[in-house]
């Protein structure tokens, strides 16, 4: 029997970013909340500290600061023809793990959504046809507009102090923005970062194209900063150890460096760490959570009561507690029944290589941050037409090198030996004139029947809990709609006076080994229909209303943009429905 | 409500507090000890004397004393200063308690060590320890008996402190300077009075005596030096302006500096309390303040120490503090302009770089950002190195570190509990 520990208002499941955010803005109100999270305790100068943060084998190569497959892992297959395996060391994406969760290593891209993005079905329906989409394609509208979220867009930038140029400023367009993002209320809170030279160099190609290149949105300092909550952020040095890394001069936005150092001086916040959550508990009636229930590291099960209770945890985590605590319909593929799982997505990533004169070109690929980068969003989401092309969706693309790191940045020409003297001469000959950039083609995936998350039939975690069990693939609308931007992004290289272009597209069948980014969504999306939806347009679980999920898991498909920005402000959104609506009168916040 | 009335009622308000406390007198026109206005203001006052940094253990247990006091003598634990009668200060009386404060000596007659820096409380005046006196009698009786003495000998020997008091203690409440101004004065009160900043600043002699020559020239204690807080601008705070200093008191951190190690306690159990007013008179006072002048000159850049420790700066440091030493206001502290840099002994820039530091975390200033430490993976040649490059750059001069000061700094930190 798990030991019972004195209520709480609220029990938080995860403390990475949405988990932060909700804390702050429900102890704001008064209530006594505890964070629970499986991971360790870390802060930047106890846990990544200046003097051995830039270690690239301990780091990216060991995959220090993600979750530890040993401790629980997926199960992953291509068709559900197929067996599905345990996945036994990270490779597509990099499950967080500890405090801060994926704000301590991520790269701080910071963008949001476009308009149409958050009514896809409708916009695109309108615009093509519903013939125009593949029949077994699943997306559909958010249930929240680009306008809803706005307010809330706004405040984790300014949360984060995101360095960028606005682009559209109340409905006007401004110069050296992104033209087709939809209308901020105000400026970025800091300028956009400096670029290096490929940077630069992309940019004007770019634009002698007749395209309308703009900086990156980063969360990574421009300059000093202090958020509204008074904490502050130092200028960046442009090191190159972001993406894996957790930032070591509190230069890039993360829960440690925007709202933990406020959040753990309130007497009404609790964290457990190292404490993971095996599944969140219902009274007799499966329509309202009493709390969740959690062990330790000594393997000791604790129940902890509360009245609200919210999943905070990375997208996978979120369907497989509520797989596993009986909330919700889990989703049945086959008679295309149910919620839990469907609409799981990642994303479409390409790159290309290219080589340049090293007799006329020095780029100091090293001089970096994560989130650096200008880019063109020309071909993202629906901002050109896709009707001659026979696909649906899209990315934004940029010379958005992060990094030149010595065990990755390796780039050799086609032809070269794997290894040996010749392959050291070729990257030596290279490193300095070649050019990979790190998502250089950031493209969406969409929904489809066949791509979901369900429990594994045979594989159990230490628990004996099932794991969950991903079936995904690539289906042809991605692949032709990488064909097209990797293309159109290779162009670009050209026209910067590259001698050789090599074009990396993404390939069928998704391959679990290789890295794209950690960007998995779905799973427990949101909508304004059950049927469809595992929650409200309020992230509120239909099914148990004391219960909020937040993260990208309620994505119902992922645009061509990196998610946190929209999953911090769905948090915003969400925590201002709690403090404004439900605490007044719990209950469900939307009715069918 | 006519005089008469008022008198009445004045004598049905006395009897009915004598009638509710048979066993307490108060001498002359006194408050009466449940006055808010006068217990307020003692919880002011504790908060100004810094009384909890002391007599706290945890917050859990507020003045239930226990924590131990490095003293170069061994250690002393602080009492129990709630009113339980059994292991606290229930059954005082007002002057015994009076006596303590002010005069070092326990109601058994036994002497303080001046851990309790009495030598500084005995400047405070009569209302002051009556408020304190008032504020510390509402507080919950919290049953916790403490070893106070826990001394090397001779120093154990509580009659030693007769000598001491003889030849060091000077009793006597603050006398106002008439040539000064009544900010002044009052910051020059808490000062040397309740906020018994000489305790750490000023320098003392064998017998922890205060040099009154050197008075806030700075002190190395408990493994750290605690700086020059004169108006010094090569050791001191001829840098910052009045506003500097008191943002820094107020939040912890100013555009130059973070408050970290024993002044980060003081920052969040004290300082960060006081009202605007008292800090801008402290900031007068000390800014009033003359230092020691001359600091003679810097080790050459061209030394071998100085090379090698700009290159293990450019290479360790510089990520943060950058190459010009100036950090990035109220984050990472500005070297250039660091009295704890600057300082006549090395004590704290060895410490932090050895064990590195968080500095304090305040309502205003929540961040509390932290150095690293250092001090496994630099030897002590390397440490010597760039603490002699960092008290030489940017206008400092400092004699060389050597690495035997390393050592005995890596030595004296393994022995500190705190």
């Amino acid at each position: 029997m798990p030991r019972r520990l004195p209520s709480k208002d609220v029990a938080i499941v995860g403390l990475g970013w949405t988990g932060s955010i909700l804390a702050n803005e429900l102890t704001e109100e008064g209530l006594d909340v505890v964070a629970i999270e499986r991971g360790p305790w870390r802060d930047t100068a106890t846990d990544y500290a200046p003097n051995y943060v830039q270690d690239e084998l301990r780091y990216r190569i060991r995959h220090e600061l993600f979750l530890r497959p040993g401790q629980t892992t997926f199960t992953f297959r291509n068709k559900m023809s197929d067996n599905a395996l345990p996945i036994r060391t990270w490779g597509a994406f990099m499950p967080p793990n500890g405090v801060g969760g994926g704000g301590v290593h991520w790269n701080g891209e910071t963008w949001r959504f476009l308009p149409s993005d958050f009514v896809a079905r409708t916009h695109l329906t309108q615009r093509y046809g519903a013939s125009f989409l593949p029949a077994d394609m699943t997306i559909q509208d958010w249930g929240v507009t680009y306008a809803d979220l706005e307010p809330h867009y706004d405040r984790f930038e300014y949360l984060c102090g995101t360095s960028g140029t606005a682009g559209n400023l109340q409905g006007k367009i401004q110069p050296g923005g992104n033209p087709f993002e939809g209308p901020r209320s105000r400026p970025y809170p800091n300028p956009a970062q400096r670029q290096p030279f490929s940077h630069a160099l992309f940019a004007k190609a770019a634009q002698d194209l007749g395209y309308k290149p703009f900086p990156q949105p980063s969360g990574n300092m421009s300059r000093a900063y202090r958020n509204p909550l008074g904490v502050r952020l130092g200028p960046c040095t442009y090191c190159g150890f972001c993406e894996w890394f957790g930032c070591a001069n509190y230069s890039k936005a993360s829960p440690q460096t925007t709202i933990l150092p406020v959040l753990v001086r309130k007497a009404n916040f609790q964290a457990r760490d190292n404490c993971e959550v095996t599944r969140i508990n219902l009274d007799s009636s499966g329509k309202r959570a009493t709390g969740v229930t959690f062990v330790d590291t000594s393997g000791e099960e604790w129940e902890q009561p509360a009245d609200l209770v919210i999943l905070c945890a990375y997208t996978i985590f979120n369907v497989q507690l509520l797989l596993l605590s009986g909330i919700g319909t889990p989703y049945d593929p086959a008679a295309n029944h149910g919620v839990i799982g469907r609409n799981f997505t990642h994303q479409t990533i390409s790159d290309v290589t290219s080589f340049f004169d090293r007799s006329k070109f020095v780029f100091n690929p090293f001089i970096a941050s994560g989130a650096i980068g200008m880019c063109i969003d020309e071909f993202n989401g629906d901002n050109f037409d896709h009707g001659p092309h026979g696909f649906v969706g899209g990315g934004y693309m940029g010379q958005v090198q992060t990094n030149g790191r010595p065990i990755e940045t390796t780039p050799v020409p086609p032809g070269t030996p794997r290894w040996g003297a010749k392959w050291k001469q070729a990257v030596r000959e290279s490193y300095q004139s070649a050019l990979k950039p790190g998502t250089g083609v950031h493209g969406s995936m969409y929904s489809y029947r066949d791509v979901y998350l369900d429990l594994d039939p045979t594989y159990k975690d230490r628990f004996g809990r099932s794991l969950v069990r991903i079936t995904m693939d690539f289906h042809d609308n991605e692949l032709k709609q990488n064909r097209f931007l990797t293309d159109k992004f290779a162009d670009i290289f050209r026209a910067m006076g590259a001698g050789q272009v090599v074009k990396e597209y993404r390939q069928a069948p998704y391959d679990i080994t290789k890295y794209q980014t950690t960007h998995l969504c779905g799973g427990a999306v949101m909508g304004t229909d059950p049927g469809t939806s595992a929650l409200n347009r309020y992230l509120q679980s239909w099914d148990v209303p004391n219960l909020f999920v937040m993260g990208a898991s309620a994505f119902p498909q992922n645009a061509g943009y990196n998610p946190t920005g929209t999953l911090a402000a769905l948090a915003y959104w969400s925590a201002q429905a709690i403090r404004a609506r439900y605490l007044k009168s719990p209950g469900p916040l939307q009715h069918v | 409500m006519c005089e008469r009335c008022k008198a009445h009622l004045a004598v049905v308000g006395r009897l009915a507090l004598l009638l509710a406390c048979p066993v307490l007198t108060r001498a002359g026109n006194l408050p009466s000890g449940q006055d808010f206005t006068q217990i307020d203001r003692g919880r002011y006052l504790t908060a100004v004397a810094d009384c909890a940094a002391c007599h706290t253990l945890t917050g859990d247990y507020p003045f239930a004393g226990g924590r131990p006091i490095e003293t170069p003598f061994g250690i002393v634990a602080a009492p129990n200063i709630t009113p339980d009668r059994a292991s606290g200060i229930g059954n005082w009386t007002e002057k015994q308690f009076d006596v303590a404060l002010r005069a070092g000596r326990r109601p058994d007659g036994k002497m303080l060590y001046p851990a309790m820096p009495f030598q500084y409380y005995t400047r405070l005046n009569d209302a002051d320890v009556q408020a304190i006196w008032a504020y510390l009698k509402t507080l919950e009786p919290l049953h916790h008996e403490v070893e106070t003495n826990r001394l090397h000998f001779p120093y154990d020997i509580r009659a030693g402190m007769r000598l001491w008091d003889a030849l060091y203690f000077k009793p006597g409440v603050f006398k106002p300077d008439p040539g000064k101004s009544p900010q002044w004065n009052r910051g020059a009160y808490l000062v040397v009075g309740p906020g018994h900043c000489a305790a750490c600043h000023t320098p003392k002699g064998i017998l922890g005596d205060d040099q009154e020559k050197q008075r806030f020239q700075g002190y190395s204690l408990q493994g750290w030096f605690a700086p020059s807080i004169t108006n010094d601008p090569a050791r001191g705070l001829g840098n910052w302006s009045s506003q500097d200093l008191i943002e820094y008191l107020r939040t912890g951190h100013n555009r130059f500096a973070g408050a970290s190690g024993p002044m980060a306690e003081e920052v969040a159990h004290s300082s960060s309390k006081m009202t605007e007013e008292d800090l801008a008179a402290i900031a007068v006072y000390l800014k009033d303040q003359p230092g020691q002048g001359t600091v003679g000159k810097p080790v050459s850049p061209g030394n071998g120490m100085m090379t090698a420790g700009s290159a293990i700066y450019q290479d360790l440091c510089a990520a943060c503090h950058r190459a010009d030493g100036t950090g990035s206001a109220y984050l990472i502290p500005d070297l250039a302009r660091s009295s704890a840099v600057a300082s006549r002994e090395p004590t704290s820039v060895l410490r932090v770089i050895i064990q590195g530091a968080r500095t304090v975390g305040t309502r205003d200033e929540p961040t509390a950002p932290a150095m690293p430490p250092f001090g496994w993976q630099l030897s002590d040649p390397q440490i010597a190195a760039v603490s002699t490059y960092v008290r030489n750059s940017w206008g400092h001069a400092a004699s060389a570190t050597a690495a035997s000061d390393v050592r005995k700094a890596r030595k004296d930190l393994k022995s500190h509990t705190q």
